[in-house]
Order: C-alpha cells, then structure tokens, then sequence
C-alpha cells in the first residue's frame, strides 16, 4: 500500500454550500492542506464566495477577505503589503478565484501582481465558465462548449475560440512558478503547492475543476472526468519552474478526446467533424507541450 | 517659526508620511502624479517607511488598500477624475468594510471632453459611497486635514474611509508656506492605527460573505449611524489640532465676515480664498456680506447652513460642478438642509469655474451684488457660461 501525502488536517469545514460532486471545493480543501493554517486566503466574486457560507458563517479555519470581482490579486497583493509592514513572515497569503474571475475580469490585477512579483500564491479554479451566475461562456470555455450564452440553438451558436492559455500568460511575467494541476490527482496537486509555496515572488496554479452542473455529467463522475481530462490530454499536467517547463505526469497512452467528450452534455451537440478539429487541436497542444519541456530543458539551474 | 514652502501635492505626500502610512497603493494621474512622486522619494531616500504598490490601476490602488487595511495596515492613496470615477465600485467596497482609508483626491474635470482643470463633478459623483469629503483651500490646510482625517476615520465609532481634496493646479501645483510639525506631535496626536477587527491567523474570521435581507439593511444603517456621528468627531478632532499646533480649519464650516452679514456665499475649496478678497472689497464699500466655506461636504453640515439662514437675507450657493437635472450638489444639499429652517432666506446656485475656468475676484463681487439684491428669475444660473441664451438652467 502506497503511503498518503496529503496532510490530514481539515482547514475548510464540511457543510458548505457548494453543489455536488464539485470540483472547486475540492482544490480549496487540498491547497490549504497544502499550505497550513498560517495562511489568509481572499475570495472574488464567484462560486466560492458563495459557498462560504452565508454571514456570519465562514467554510475556511483561515482568515477570509471576500473581495469585488477583479480585485483578487491586487487584494493578496495589498494583504501581503500589510503584512510586510507590520514584519509577518511566516504567513502564506493565497488569491483564489475562478476563470472568470481570473482570466477575464481579474487579468488586470494578476498581471500587475505578477509583473511586480508580489509574494503571493494565485490559484484559479478552472470550471470553464460563468458557473456561479448560471453557465455563461468564459474566457477559459473549451472550444465546442454550449453554455447559456453560447446556447448552439439551431446555428450552431457553441464556443468557437479556444479557451484562454492562462499558464502561458502567467509564464511571460517571468515569475518563478505557473503549474497546472488537477482535483483528480490531489497528490501532484498538493506536491506541487509544497514545491512552490516558499518561492519568492507570485506563483500561480490552474487546477481543473469540473463543474457537474455546468459540463452536464453526473455529479459522481467528477474525478473521472478529471482523470480523462488528464490521460486525453485535454488537460496536461506540467509545471514551469523560472521558464523550464516539465510534464510533471504523462498518461501511459494518451486515449481519444471522445472520451472525455461523450460524458458531457456540454458537448453532445458536436459532429464527428467538428470532435476532429478538437482532437486535432489536442494534438498540437500536447506536441506543442513536450516540445517547450524539451527546448527549455537545458535553461534548467 | 521656520517654515517650508511647499505645493498641496507635497503637503498631501507629507501628511501621508507624518501620518506614518503603513501601506500606500497608487497610480498616476493628473493632476495627482507629484503626490506619488513625492512618496516615492520620501521612500527612495528613507524618510518615509511604507510599503508602496506601484498598481496597475486605480481600481486596484483602493482594492489593494482595502486589503491592506483589512489587515491592520494604515493605508493611503491619491487620485483624481477618472481615477476616482474607475474606483468607485471600491470606495463602496472600502466604506462598506468600515475601513479607515485616507485618499488625496485633485479634483479634476471629467471628460470628455478631455480636461485636467479643477472642477468638482469628480468627488461629488462619489458623493454616495460613504467617504467622508474635505475640501481644503490651502497646502497647510491639506497637510493637516490628512492626519486629522486618519484620526476621525480610525474612531472606533467612525471607522469609515475619508477623501481630503485639492483643487488641480490652483492647489495642486502652487506652492505656499506650509507648517510642517514635529513627527512626535503628530504620533501623539494620532496613535498607531488599532483595528477592532482585522485578519489574523491567530484569529481567523471571514469578512464580507453574503448578507441575506435579514441583516444587510442594519450594516447600512450602522455607516448611516457613523457619518452622522463623524460631525462631532470632526469638529472635535479639529478643535484639539487647535490646542497642539495653534491653527484650525474651522470644524466642517468656515465662517468668514459673518458678522453682521446681510447676505452670504457657500462656497468650497481655493475660490474661498478668491471669496475672502471679494468679500473685504465689498465691505469696504459698505456691503454687509460674509463667507460660509464648506470644509466638510460629507457629512453635509446642516446645523451650521441652518445657522447660517438664521444670520442672512440671502444665500448664493456657488458650485464648482453641475448635477444635470437640477442644480449644484452643494446647492441642493443647502436648500434640502434649508426647508426644515424656521426661517429660510433667499437662496439661488451659481454654477462657476467648471473645467477650471477662472474665478476672479470681481466674478464674486458681481455674484455678491446679485444675492444681496436677492436676484429674482430661475434657481440656477452658470455665471459666466458663454451662451446665446439664457444663462439660467431652472
């Protein structure tokens, strides 16, 4: 038997208000197991704000800051000011929001945060759209997706732009960690916060988090999501640490991205035809992916 | 007493730095960018110990003072106009908090059209958000209300966030003798910021999560409560800066040749001082006319515009900012604070001096002329406004 790496301490409470069989809870539960509690975590607008609790009740056993929409990373920015001035260092400060809160509205601020390196820890909670206010395409909709504003109808009106590259985007900031992770495999997931966590300067983490109300699947079926997510390669897992990127786990043998697809109700409208330019589209990325691990091996301190 | 001379923009800079502000968060805009340049140089040669943000954004100065200030940290920001007008959802989000924040505002036009001369339209648009609004006439005047402004916000009874204004250029950018006192009087006058609550790992709450109506209307009525309680503190804040450094600024208004007065201007910010030239010219001449300056906006200082009414025949209310529909907001403030007065004088809004036209003394002059004749016709003129038409709007 294989020995358990995750901490064992609870630092968000059962009982919270999040849907079944979601995926964000998750990622909040194991970054703070991750971290410990002498962490502060603030929260934009979003699932998560809402799954707290209602006042006065809070899911976290860490200091809280809800915060507006945008403001996530320039909030842990001006909570890591706080604490350098008053001479606090042993305290972790985390933004944790969602894609839309990240990649779209709040892209601003992060990269403000990660251009002056604020020593922060930024993790989005990557559900692929608008799942709080009901399924509204994001900046981080896969390619396909139907979504309430993306609804298909009978024009084929799904997704047609490729979800934002949120890692890339962190990586040209020169910032000294950007990693993918997935709630289907805490224990990369946690290894890689542990990893990252005492590295000055912004870190970033996009963790896949599968929505069941949004991606219409199940809510059991959410690891199992993740983990096809994972072995299509839809979702890689690789870390780049100072610009050396590493594929941190490779699926034995990578398994067509109709499997993934055919589970979700997102995307049962998709012919054969248009599943062709995903897969294509995966293809290149992944190829794409180990070429940039390959390349930038040698820039490795 | 030695003294520096310095602009309202450095005066703002020092009192930040004399305040001993932990976090300051900013971005640059005219006419504020000599404020974060100065702070930039009181920390590049070590005079001033704060952790400054260079943000991306206003938006993101107030959200990471917000968070500074959640945490324990006194924190400061400047803007003006648009940067004003691009915080907005957060200066909600900080007076809602019931944080302390201390912003230097240079009050700017809005555009378009594009314009970096001083009018009002900028702050009293954020007339609403539950910051607490001062409007200084002088560079000492904007030194001192800074720190006096920290020490009425952190009142555990206050505990709301507070604008000191400056007028762009006319202020701004002029240089004046200021005072600058001893950094030991200023802590002994105003303490280290001590928070009823803030994040702490040793004590760990969650802050600002969903209200349902249950309770969200007694959050609000709680600021409600403590802008109305600020009047005092302000008033007494102002009186023990008298007893320390020997100067007031006159509480929430400023009175100027009351005595006696028929008629009277209200007015804010430098054309005060324009006011008090044309007011002395017009006594000399026998014209029994006063000054009532407006230092505090919010809380709008309604004993004292009553008293006010009580004195005089006749009230012209000159506004530096226009709120299309109908008058000045300092005009409507006045004359809603006016119908419960038992007696009300002659009241009329001149609108002046918009996108930093110029004031002259003799434009007062000719306004006091017309309020002590109790100039009949509509509420509401643009005086000076270059028009085929009239110049009254209502």
């Amino acid at each position: 038997m294989g020995k358990l790496t995750i901490p064992q301490e609870e630092l968000m409470s059962s009982g919270h208000i999040g849907c079944l069989g979601c995926g964000a809870t998750l990622a909040m539960r194991y970054l703070l197991k991750a971290l410990g509690k002498r962490t502060m975590v603030t929260i934009p607008a979003g699932c998560i704000a809402i799954m707290s609790g209602i006042y006065p009740r809070s899911f976290l056993k860490v200091p809280l800051l809800d915060v507006a929409f945008e403001t996530t990373a320039a909030s842990a920015s001006g909570i890591r000011a706080a604490l350098d001035a008053k001479g606090i260092k042993d305290v972790y400060v985390v933004g944790f929001g969602g894609d839309g809160g990240t990649a779209d509205i709040g892209i601003q601020a992060l990269s403000g945060t990660a251009e002056r390196g604020d020593n922060i820890i930024y993790v989005m909670y990557d559900n692929e759209a608008y799942m709080n206010t009901g399924i509204q395409r994001s900046g981080a909709t896969p390619f396909g997706a139907w979504t309430t504003t993306t609804p298909v109808g009978t024009t084929g009106y799904f997704k047609k732009r490729p979800k934002k590259n949120m890692v890339e985007i962190m990586v040209a900031h020169d910032i000294p960690y950007a990693a993918t992770a997935s709630v289907a495999y805490p224990e990369d997931f946690v290894k890689k916060v542990q990893k990252a966590k005492d590295m000055d300067g912004t870190k970033f983490f996009h963790v896949f988090s599968p929505c069941p109300t949004g991606w219409r699947y199940s809510p059991e079926m959410t690891i199992q999501i993740g983990v096809l997510a994972f072995q299509t390669t839809v979702f890689p897992m690789y870390e780049v640490v100072n610009g050396v990127y590493r594929v941190t786990k490779k699926p034995a043998k990578r398994k067509p991205v109709t499997d993934y697809i055919k589970l979700q109700g997102r995307f049962k409208h998709l012919d054969d035809e248009t599943i062709d330019i995903i897969q294509k589209n995966v293809d290149r990325n992944w190829e794409m992916l180990l070429a940039k691990a390959e390349f930038t091996k040698k820039f490795a301190e | 007493m030695p003294m520096d001379v310095m602009t309202g923009n450095s005066a703002q800079a020092y009192g930040a730095k004399l305040a001993r502000a932990e976090v300051v968060a900013a971005y640059p805009i005219t006419p504020q960018t000599t404020v974060v340049e100065k702070l930039a140089d009181l920390v590049a040669s070590g005079e001033m110990k704060t952790q400054y943000i260079k943000v991306e954004s206003e938006h993101s100065a107030m959200a990471a003072c917000i968070a500074a200030s959640a945490t324990g940290a006194r924190a400061y920001t400047a803007t003006a106009a648009h940067g004003l007008a691009l915080m907005h959802e957060m200066l909600i989000w900080a007076a809602g908090s019931r944080l302390p924040i201390v912003m230097g505002n240079i009050n700017r036009a809005m555009a378009p059209p594009w314009s970096v001369w001083a009018d009002y339209q900028d702050s009293i648009a954020e007339r609403d958000t539950g910051w607490m609004q001062f409007y200084c006439q002088s560079s000492q005047e904007v030194l001192d209300t800074v720190i006096q402004a920290y020490r009425v916000a952190e009142n555990h009874d206050i505990l709301i966030p507070a604008m000191v204004m400056e007028d762009a250029f006319y202020l701004s950018h002029t240089f004046e003798p200021v005072d600058v006192p001893p950094q030991k009087d200023v802590d002994d006058f105003l303490p280290p910021y001590d928070p009823p609550i803030k994040l702490d790992v040793d004590n760990p709450v969650g802050l600002w999560a969903l209200v349902p109506p249950d309770h969200y209307m007694e959050f609000r009525f709680k600021i409600a409560k403590a802008m109305e309680d600020s009047r005092k503190v302000i008033q007494e804040v102002d009186e023990e800066w008298e007893k320390k450094f020997g100067r007031s600024h006159g509480g929430l208004v400023e009175r100027y040749r009351m005595e006696d007065a028929d008629a009277a201007i209200i007015a804010a910010g430098t054309m005060s001082s324009t006011a008090r030239v044309a007011i002395d010219n017009m006594r000399d001449k026998g014209k029994k006319v006063g000054l009532a300056r407006l230092r505090v906006f919010r809380p709008f200082p309604f004993e004292e515009i009553r008293q006010i009414a009580k004195e005089v025949d006749s009230i012209g209310v000159l506004d530096r900012s226009y709120t299309f529909g109908h008058g000045g907001a300092f005009y409507t403030e006045t004359a809603g604070a006016l119908y419960r007065a038992p007696e009300r004088p002659h009241v009329k809004n001149y609108v002046i001096g918009i996108g930093g036209r110029d004031i002259p003394p003799k434009d007062i002059e000719e306004i006091l002329e017309k309020v002590l004749t109790k100039e009949d016709g509509g509420e509401v003129e643009w005086f000076g406004v270059r028009t085929s038409g009239s110049k009254e709007v209502n």
